[in-house]
């Protein structure tokens, strides 16, 4: 799965369960999120084992966008099924700063700074 | 007499400043988000310039406070064009005043005076409640919310991830018809930054 925005790719590759989000998440309220909403719906609902996020080529991301990442870290520990690994960077420090929050949000995420 | 919530600072004793002004347009929302990203990244540049250099803790800071100033601005801007209000024809003004030790950024907006009762509210829970507890609390919220509303999300991340300070100032411009603008200040101390 693949989709391509002005300033940010997003991928699925269903053989390593990883999704991999490159560029920038600068797009307008939940309603122009949705095509990534509805990628991360997907992948949440095959439930795999385990779910790698890899984040460390997203140079920004706005509070919509933590608002989304947000949601699937929720759904995910809902649904019990899947262990999340969130792939990050310090090259960018406003992952560091937020993406901690995600370990909040579910206790077990195993967040991985490179 | 303007309304105040939380600690405001009036702009203007700082001898390095920098406004940017957006005029009222008919050009469609959308059209002009893409600026934010543009405005909040030329700022973030341009304090650089002002940057103290000979301060070797805040050299090894640069690259955060960078950071830090490129996400509040861009949330600031996104707030204010989400929540311009057309009626009052006013422009969108961003202002950012350089210290030695901090930033204090101000962006002022028409606002709706249908939304302003809605929007105390929500900065008095901001500025009451313990903002990280806040933040699960609207995260957990939003996913069961079929409206899709941020709520108030931006302001959260300046509290709990940048440490900022954040006050607000309401102004009646024009009594009838009623037009208020809104002025957010936030400001980020570079020792809190990391």
């Amino acid at each position: 799965m693949k989709i391509e925005g002005q300033n940010y790719i997003v991928t699925y590759d269903s053989s390593s369960s990883t999704i991999c989000c490159e560029g920038a998440f600068r797009l307008r309220g939940m309603a122009e999120y949705s095509p990534i909403m509805e990628l991360l719906d997907t992948v949440a609902n095959q439930k795999p084992k385990n779910v790698i996020l890899n984040l460390t080529g997203l140079k920004f991301m706005n509070s919509s966008g933590i608002n989304v990442i947000s949601k699937f870290v929720i759904k995910l520990r809902r649904q019990k099924s899947s262990d999340l690994v969130v792939l990050c960077t310090s090259k960018y420090p406003w992952q560091i700063k937020s993406l901690r929050n995600l370990e909040r949000l579910m206790p077990g995420l195993k967040l991985e700074v490179d | 007499m303007p309304q105040i919530f939380g600690d405001f600072i009036e702009p203007g004793n700082s001898k390095e400043y920098l406004v940017l002004s957006f005029s009222p347009t008919s050009r469609p929302i959308q059209k002009r988000w893409k600026n934010n990203g543009l405005s909040a990244d030329f700022l973030a540049d341009y304090w650089m310039t002002f940057s103290p250099t000979k301060n070797v803790l805040l050299i090894k800071k640069q690259t955060a406070i960078k950071d830090a100033i490129s996400f509040i601005v861009n949330e600031l801007l996104e707030n204010a064009m989400k929540f311009n209000s057309d009626d009052a024809a006013v422009a969108i003004h961003m202002s950012l005043y350089f210290y030695n030790d901090k930033i204090r950024f101000y962006v002022t907006n028409g606002i709706n005076s249908l939304q302003v009762n809605e929007f105390q509210l929500f900065i008095n829970k901001l500025l009451t409640e313990y903002p990280e507890r806040l933040y699960i609390t609207q995260l957990e919220n939003s996913v069961n919310d079929s409206t899709n509303k941020n709520s108030g999300l931006g302001f959260l991340i300046m509290l709990v991830d940048y440490h900022a300070d954040l006050a607000w100032k309401f102004d009646v411009i024009h009594e009838v018809p009623k037009h208020e603008t809104v002025t957010t200040m936030a400001q980020i101390n570079f020792l809190d930054t990391d």
